[in-house]
Formats: structure tokens, C-alpha cells, sequence
């Protein structure tokens, strides 16, 4: 159909509003014109030639038109260094603060660490200690009431769910592993130790998240780390053995299985189940 | 071959009602905000008035699909709501202004709007174009490059009817639409809510009788979780006018506002002498 045209005949009689053209026909014509733009081109100097009362009406409507915009506002011309489509990279404004007191913490972590080495060098890295909870922050403020202000748009639209909470997770956990990379380079706490352990337990927020709330099950993680692992290990001075590169494979294992549990529950985070 | 109006736009619908509850029972906190309601809604404006308390946000939360319904059966667009986590569908055909909204303060007009449209799944292709349409129905135009902090409290309900709009909703939710518009821009949503009441479904929650009154196509009063009332603006207005009758002494001062009061009067009297 793409080749073919409306017989000029034919569109010179649907110009002139001829009663006479069969129903079928004129459907046709009709729905070949919504698509050809050339077939269209050809009909408007049909009707030009045809009927000059459409003429005077277009003529007529332009001028109403022309007079319209005349006296109504016009848009202010765009900023400059405005993108279209820049919206929805941006993040809820309670995450990016969440964002910069991580990288603060990572900070401080180093400069202790510094002070540690500069000194008798005894305890084991901080920044190491602290790189698996280290993203916990951000993502407690990932899916929030308190912390989103448009967070009642974001329920009740249909990206809500899991798809929307990863991929905000994925942009917080582009700021702060970079960070930790740098931290740890500096004190030497290679990324292979700590990686693992942080997608672990940033995985494990978010399935115990849906069932708890977020804030909740973050808070409650980097509890229990604290306590029963970052506690410990600086009392004693010595390095966690989970973080020793023999515990790895456990910390794949377990990132793996979080995976699949959050995978399967596709429904999470469409706000009916979770009220929080 | 492209098509203008594809055939999905045309299909003629399969469902009676646009919104059907019916012994709707919802939950806001641990009150039960939403008792029991029975009702049905379809193209046109509906303007939803009751007092304060009476349940008509958590009925609109719950149309919006963000409150899971707790007993009774609510059904949209000819889906039943309740018990279903798939909801994408049909939360691209819903457009909803909640009653108190936050907005990212250093977005403008478009990329608040444009990130709504973006949420609702809108085709990257038709976003730019259905911005300004809503921007322009609202009469933002001129303020669409501006930062939403600037904005009055006025234009910040306008940007958020915009985002109401965005999609063209088959069902649009409405939560106190009018607080903080000038009289003026009252006057343009009326007009605004009476074209949109052609193709569909509109339920404003209002404190405002008159508003209901001039611009809605029908009227339901809730009180107490419960529907008392659902007729047309001069059913209203015509209780109100035989206030003589009723002896009542009511200083209101439009037909539809005396009926308001004594309609809800009179339920609850009912209520009160039954138990």
C-alpha cells in the first residue's frame, strides 16, 4: 500500500465534497491519507483548486489563530544548561544528603586510619571495617516517606516497584563505591575484600526492606555489623575473619541468594504490601 | 500504516462504571476511615464533599491504588483492585493530586511535570509534547522554566494538576483542587473540569460546595466513611431551598450549601436514633 496513490481523479472529487463517492471508497481515501504524507501534499492543492470556500475557512482560522497567539504569553526561552529528559536521573534531594555524609564518613574513616599508620599502625582499617555497611545510608533513603517528598507521586505510579528502587540504588552505589575505592586504596584495603560484603548486605536491605520497611531493616543490618563484627575486631585489634579473603566465597554465595529472593518477588515495593 | 487514533482509543468499553465500591472498607492508620462505602461512578465530574474526617482522602488514596482496601471489593476500569499486585496498567490510566504533596524544590514546572510523566510510564516520544499541553491547560506557560520554590501556593496546585493531567487519565483523582486558587483561576479549572468531564471519570474532593455546585456533573456526600447522598448539584440545591419545611435556621448562603447542611443534619439524625 505504500506505493500506491489516490487516483487524482478521485482526489479531486474528495476535494470538492462530491456526495457522490462510495462509502468504501472514501474510507479508504481517508485512511490512506493519515498515513501518506505525499497523498496529503496532493490533496492540498487539490482542495486550493477545488473549493474555495475551505480556502476562505483555513483563511479564516489562521487569522483567529494568528490574533490569538499575538496577545497570549509566550514561553520564556529555555535555560541555559537545561537537558530534556534531565528529570529523571535526578534523585529524591533526602538521598543525595544521606550521599554526601557517607562520603563525610568515608573521610573520616581514612583520616583515622591515616593517624593509625602515621602511629603504631595496631588496628586493623576502619574504612575497611566499615565498606560493607558503608552504602546502607543512602539506600535506607532510597524508598522513604520521611525522606521523599514526592513520595505519594511515586507510590502511586506504575514505575513504582522494584525496578525504581534498584536503579535509585545503583546511582547511590555509583557515588559511594567510587569513594570507598579511593579510601581503601589509600590505606590499602583492596576492593576485593570489601566489594562482595557491600552488595551483600545492600541486597539484604532492600529484601528485608519490603518486609520490614527500609529504614528498619538498614538500620537493624548496620546494627548488628557494628556490634557483632566492627566492635569485636577493634577491641581486640585484630582483622575480622568474614572479611578475610577465605570468608569470599561465603559472601558470593550469600549475595547470590539475596539476589534470587528479591528477584522473585517481583511485586515488592509497589506500594499495596509495604505501608511503609 | 500509521494511524492517527489507534484502535485501543476507539474500543468501546467493557465495564459499566468507571469506579465501583461496593461495602468498601479502608484503613487509614488504625481507624477505619472508609465504613462500608457503596458507590458508582462514571464519566463526568463527581465532586465528593463530606466534613472533615469523613473519609473522602483515604477513599481517594484508595481509588489511587496507594491504600490497599481492607474489606469489600473496589473495582476500576473494570478490574478489582483488591488482593492484585500488578497494578501498572492500571495506574497508567489514573492521574491523582493527593491532597498534601511535596515536589523536589529544585526542579522547574517541565521536569517536575516531565519526571510524572516519566513515572507513568508515558512513551519518551509523546513526553515532551503532553508537558506542554498540561502546563498550557493549567495556565503555568509562562512560569514552566521556573523552579518549583519560586512558584506561589497557587501555582504549585496548578503544577500539580498538570501532573494530574499528564497522561490524559481515564480517571482523575482531584484532592482539594482548589485551596490557595485566586477566584480567577477557579474560574478557569471549572471550565477546565467541565471539557474534561466529556471523556472522564473526575472525582474532586472539596470543602467547596460552591465549586461542586458549578462545576460538577454529580454530587456525593460522604460522612463518616459512609455515602449519605448522591444526585445531581440541583437534588442539592433543591433541598436547600425548602428549608421552610424543615424549619431549619441555617445561615448558609447558597441553596447548595443550606442542603448540604441539612442533608448531612438529617442522616445523622437517622444514625443517631437507630442504635
Amino acid at each position: 500500500m505504500k506505493h500506491d496513490q489516490v487516483p487524482a481523479e478521485l482526489l479531486e472529487r474528495y476535494a470538492a465534497g462530491d456526495p457522490g463517492i462510495n462509502p468504501d471508497e472514501l474510507w479508504a481515501v481517508e485512511a490512506h491519507l493519515e498515513g501518506c504524507a505525499s497523498c496529503r501534499e496532493r490533496l492540498g492543492a487539490a482542495v486550493q483548486r477545488q473549493s474555495p470556500a475551505t480556502t476562505a475557512l483555513l483563511a479564516r482560522v489562521g487569522d483567529r489563530l494568528a490574533a490569538e497567539i499575538a496577545i497570549s504569553t509566550t514561553m520564556p526561552r529555555r535555560r541555559r544548561g537545561q537537558v530534556l529528559g534531565r528529570s529523571r536521573w535526578l534523585l529524591p534531594p533526602g538521598l543525595l544528603a544521606r550521599l554526601a555524609m557517607t562520603v563525610l564518613l568515608v573521610l573520616a574513616a581514612l583520616s583515622l586510619d591515616l593517624v593509625d599508620q602515621q602511629g603504631r599502625g595496631e588496628y586493623p582499617s576502619l574504612v575497611l571495617l566499615f565498606a560493607p555497611v558503608a552504602p546502607l545510608l543512602g539506600v535506607a533513603a532510597v524508598w522513604s516517606r520521611r525522606l521523599d517528598p514526592a513520595y505519594e507521586f511515586v507510590m502511586a505510579s506504575p514505575r513504582a516497584g522494584l525496578y525504581l528502587v534498584l536503579r535509585r540504588t545503583l546511582l547511590a552505589l555509583m557515588v559511594v563505591i567510587p569513594a570507598l575505592a579511593a579510601a581503601g586504596w589509600a590505606v590499602g584495603a583492596s576492593p576485593a575484600r570489601w566489594l562482595l560484603p557491600c552488595l551483600a548486605f545492600t541486597a539484604g536491605a532492600l529484601a528485608l526492606g519490603e518486609v520490614v520497611g527500609l529504614s528498619r531493616a538498614a538500620i537493624g543490618l548496620a546494627a548488628a555489623w557494628v556490634i557483632g563484627v566492627v566492635g569485636p575486631s577493634m577491641l581486640t585489634a585484630t582483622s575480622p575473619v568474614l572479611l578475610a579473603p577465605g570468608a569470599l566465597p561465603a559472601w558470593a554465595a550469600l549475595t547470590a541468594v539475596v539476589a534470587i529472593v528479591l528477584a522473585l518477588r517481583r511485586d515488592a515495593y509497589t506500594g499495596l504490601r509495604s505501608g511503609h | 500504516m500509521v494511524r492517527a487514533v489507534d484502535a485501543a482509543e476507539t474500543a468501546p468499553t467493557s465495564y459499566a462504571w468507571a469506579i465501583h465500591a461496593e461495602e468498601l472498607k479502608v484503613r487509614a492508620g488504625r481507624r477505619m476511615a472508609v465504613d462500608g462505602l457503596d458507590l458508582r461512578m462514571g464519566t463526568g465530574v463527581h465532586g465528593l464533599l463530606g466534613p472533615n474526617g469523613a473519609g473522602k482522602t483515604t477513599f481517594m488514596r484508595a481509588v489511587a491504588t496507594v491504600l490497599r482496601p481492607a474489606g469489600g471489593r473496589l473495582t476500576l476500569l473494570g478490574e478489582t483492585v483488591n488482593g492484585r499486585f500488578d497494578l501498572r496498567g492500571l495506574r497508567r490510566q489514573i492521574g491523582y493530586l493527593p491532597q498534601e504533596f511535596g515536589f523536589y524544590r529544585r526542579f522547574t514546572v517541565r521536569e517536575f511535570v516531565e519526571y510524572i510523566a516519566w513515572l507513568k510510564e508515558m512513551p519518551s516520544r509523546d513526553v515532551p509534547g503532553a508537558v506542554q499541553r498540561a502546563i498550557d491547560r493549567v495556565r503555568l506557560t509562562d512560569r514552566a522554566d521556573d523552579r518549583m520554590r519560586t512558584l506561589s501556593g497557587g501555582m504549585v496546585r496548578r503544577a500539580g494538576i498538570a501532573q494530574a493531567l499528564v497522561n490524559d487519565p481515564t480517571v482523575l483523582l482531584l484532592d482539594e483542587p482548589t485551596a490557595g486558587l485566586d477566584p480567577d483561576q477557579r474560574l478557569v479549572f471549572r471550565a477546565l473540569l467541565r471539557e474534561l468531564a466529556v471523556d472522564t471519570c473526575v472525582v474532586v474532593a472539596t470543602h467547596l460546595v460552591e465549586d461542586v455546585a458549578a462545576a460538577c456533573t454529580d454530587v456525593v456526600l460522604v460522612d463518616a466513611g459512609r455515602l449519605v447522598f448522591q444526585g445531581l448539584p440541583a437534588d442539592l440545591a433543591a433541598a436547600g431551598a425548602d428549608v421552610g419545611a424543615t424549619g431549619a435556621d441555617l445561615a448558609a448562603d447558597s441553596p447548595a450549601e443550606r442542603g448540604y447542611s441539612i442533608i448531612l443534619r438529617r442522616h445523622r439524625e437517622r444514625i443517631g436514633a437507630q442504635p
